[in-house]
């Protein structure tokens, strides 16, 4: 049996040997499990934009990409389990869409050289560069988000959340945890009372939760919800008649199957977003390159959604940083420690997405050594019961709060670690 | 043929009463050894240490410390998970607390924490027996969960909650790093196969000697055991006690070794609880080799599939994942069927045809 094993092992590796000279982007996805709603148009946004530059341009630089997928199904074991399957191919960069892995590839990314991009999801202090030297969370992080809902609070209220009462509802993981510090500094600075409300994984078990704020009746409740946990927690606001417009979600949490199967009841909710909806050139070229020549990742129905979209975004900005570690360094075959200062030189302009075919998609932002985060800003979108509506331009974080924050929270982690400041010397 | 006693003199009582009293048998033993020692270092890549081998010895340490508690002395427990989190736990806080101490003190020393939680949540078993006490455990399981998200001393006030591994050594004068990202797989995997052989060296030895017909007389029938002059008390917490400190390193291993960075109700949720106690199931309850077994199956059955069906046939990730979960129940199910005593009674069953090969009766 266990012999039996060894040789079937043996022949699968061997059968998986990779072919070299590809830019290879693995793609940790989960297409099963409670979160599968939320992976699966992204891992299919991601992948579908890979293929699209193959087919179109050929390739970044004139070297094919390749997109490995392994299933994670959200879970770390397994997470850990793929990272270490698809390494040794030649790996990039790593987008695991998951917070819990992202905390266990930390550290390994950075002893293998490997970059790791956690797009606006991941450890918030990743933020600083200084530090976490192959890690990225740009365009925005946790911190950023929570940042921006209150800016944004504050501009409907006048100005003042003096007296207001803001629940958190929050799935009771990393994920979930990131953006009580900065909601906590928020509470003191403006004068609102902030509650937490934990809903354990997988997020189904809403009751108790929702009966405390149907008690309680606070001002606003903004949700840190994924996967099963958006659908629960939408049906059950509409279930207690909670104003929909005071019910907002964070960029995990504006989703179309999110509010789908609740439908026009849900009308009014809202959400952040950080990349910008709507038509763009680049779907007509996916439809015809990609899922009219029958090429597409899943079925080809998500294309254009809000998380499609998003994945989409993500596989933009790893193309454009493969793009400018090749002219850095002048070779097309990019190795993964190329494609870190690829990313640490990235420089997204308009000029820059109006070309991908997806103009405005996402603020302009510059990437540094010390600034690894973007600029964290973030529309706010709702859901008019059909479809999701902008209703804002970009917003922006109050960075004096975020940043020193994420001062401290790294600072710990270099110090835990012993890690070196990593920009000091150039 | 094989596993034969014949020509195989035993001149003592201790040559008499060995674990593996077959030649060939204790050659396979001493085989087995020493691949795990003076081969597999050598040749172990990342890929088979950190997908394969190192949670396969992990979980394996889980497995037997369970069987101690439900194979030998009867006491059904679903609290797994939230010991393992108890052992995790304590590593982090005397590793964090004391970056001196090398990795062999603070997995022991989070086996001995374990073992201390693992009684004061067996004492109900005094009073309440079967599914009873099956609800009990269900309970610390939840508790210790909640425990560690509640408290934020537990995970030193980190703003996510998720606890870390630092780099540590092997042990103080050997200064190999076995934790953090810098360690190497053979490292790693030493380290756990030390833990796996000692551990289960000592299990097999207790659960033949007087404390271990003291758990077996409990599982068959306590009443009887207590009027021939077995104390229920000590019997009980014994076990639990033991149980608890296998499982205690199990977990501590798990978070140091294995994943480096954890988040308790994810990676020691109720499911793990499950997954240990479908291995001594499938395994074999009461048995070392049936632990083992189990393990292997729960362990690097699922990765093989996976290799098989996404690597050699090409299949799409998700349907490969979606097979995975149908193959390895229905395997389950016809193990179970085939073999209700587990993979051991299965093992045993070979050994008695290969006795026979090529010439049965």
């Amino acid at each position: 049996m266990k012999k039996l094993a060894f040789i079937a092992v043996s022949a699968a590796i061997a059968a998986g040997s990779p072919a070299a000279a590809d830019l290879v982007f693995p793609s940790l996805s989960y297409r099963t499990g409670p979160y599968a709603a939320g992976g699966i148009p992204f891992a299919d946004g991601y992948a579908d934009y890979m293929t699209l530059l193959n087919e179109r341009d050929g390739g970044i630089g004139g070297v094919i990409t390749r997109v490995p997928e392994c299933e994670t199904a959200y879970n770390t074991e397994r997470g850990v389990e793929c990272y270490e399957s698809t390494r040794g191919e030649g790996a990039l960069v790593y987008q695991p869409l998951s917070t819990g892995i992202t905390y266990q590839l930390i550290p390994r990314t950075t002893a293998d050289g490997i970059p790791l991009h956690t797009m606006g999801y991941g450890r918030t202090s990743a933020a600083n560069g200084n530090v976490f030297s192959h890690v990225f969370n740009y365009p925005g992080n946790y911190w950023d988000a929570a940042s921006v809902i209150v800016n944004q609070l504050l501009e409907e209220n006048d100005g003042s959340l003096e007296g207001q009462t803001i629940a958190l509802l929050y799935h009771n993981s990393a994920y979930g945890r990131e953006p009580i510090r900065t909601l906590e500094t928020l509470s003191a600075q403006h004068g609102f009372e902030l509650t937490q409300l934990a809903v354990d994984h997988p997020g189904q078990e809403q009751g108790n939760q929702w009966l405390q704020i149907r008690r309680e009746r606070p001002d606003y409740v903004v949700m840190w919800g994924w996967g099963v946990m958006n659908q629960v927690a939408v049906q059950e606001a509409v279930n207690i008649r909670y104003p929909m417009e005071n019910f907002i979600g964070n960029w995990w949490a504006g989703a179309e199957h999110d509010v789908a199967s609740v439908g026009a009841d849900a009308a009014g909710y809202r959400s952040l977003n950080m990349n910008r909806l709507g038509d763009m050139p680049v779907f007509a070229e996916i439809q015809e390159h990609v899922i009219d020549a029958g090429l597409a990742a899943g079925d080809g129905s998500n294309l254009g959604s809000v998380l499609y979209t998003r994945g989409m975004y993500a596989a933009f900005l790893a193309a454009e940083a493969a793009r400018t570690a090749q002219e850095i360094h002048g070779v097309a075959e990019i190795d993964a420690s190329m494609m870190r200062d690829g990313m640490e030189a990235l420089n997204i302009t308009d000029e820059v997405m109006e070309a991908a075919g997806m103009p405005g998609i996402g603020p302009e932002f510059t990437v540094t050594c010390e600034d690894h985060g973007g600029t964290g800003m973030a529309i706010m979108q709702q859901w008019d019961g059909e479809a999701w509506v902008t209703l804002t331009d970009f917003i922006a974080p109050d960075d004096s709060v975020t940043q020193p924050l994420v001062e401290e929270d790294s600072a710990q982690y270099a110090e835990e670690n012993g890690i070196e400041p990593q920009c000091a010397e150039s | 043929m094989f596993y034969r006693e014949a020509g195989d003199f035993k001149t003592s009582y201790a040559a008499d009463n060995q674990t593996f009293p077959i030649l060939f048998d204790r050659y396979r033993y001493y085989f087995v050894l020493f691949v795990g020692v003076a081969i597999i270092p050598f040749i172990i890549n990342d890929y088979w240490a950190n997908s394969i081998l190192i949670p396969f010895l992990i979980y394996a340490i889980a497995a037997i410390g369970l069987n101690i508690l439900t194979g030998y002395c009867g006491q059904v427990s679903l609290g797994t998970g939230g010991f393992m989190a108890v052992g995790a736990y304590t590593s982090y806080k005397l590793m964090t607390a004391f970056p001196g101490l090398d990795m062999i003190s603070i997995t022991l020393l989070s086996g001995a924490m374990t073992a201390m939680v693992g009684v004061a949540f067996g004492l109900p078993s005094l009073r309440i027996k079967g599914f009873y006490l099956a609800v009990a455990t269900l309970a610390a399981q939840f508790f210790l969960i909640w425990l560690f998200n509640k408290v934020p001393w537990f995970y030193n006030y980190s703003a996510s909650g998720q606890i870390s591994a630092p780099e540590r050594d092997f042990f103080y004068f050997i200064n190999i790093p076995v934790t953090g990202p810098n360690a190497e797989s053979w490292a790693k995997y030493l380290f756990c196969f030390l833990f796996v052989f000692v551990l289960a060296w000592v299990a097999r030895n207790l659960t033949r000697g007087s404390v271990g017909r003291q758990w077996m007389a409990i599982r068959d029938m306590d009443i009887a055991a207590e009027i021939i002059g077995v104390n229920p008390l000590k019997a009980k917490l014994t076990a639990f006690a033991a149980s608890s400190f296998y499982v205690g390193i199990a977990g501590a291993l798990l978070f140091t070794v294995y994943l480096g960075a954890v988040e308790v109700g994810e990676a020691y949720g109720i499911t793990k609880s499950f997954l240990v106690l479908f291995m001594i199931i499938i395994g074999g309850l009461g048995s070392i080799f049936g632990s083992f077994a189990g393990a292997a199956f729960m362990v690097i059955l699922p990765v093989v599939l996976r290799n098989i069906l996404t690597g050699t046939m090409g299949w799409d990730s998700a349907l490969a994942t979606h097979f995975e979960f149908v193959i390895v129940g229905a395997l389950i199910m016809f193990f179970l069927i085939v073999e209700p005593h587990g993979l051991a009674r299965l093992w045993a069953l070979v050994k008695e045809k290969l006795r026979l090969w090529p010439f049965p009766h």
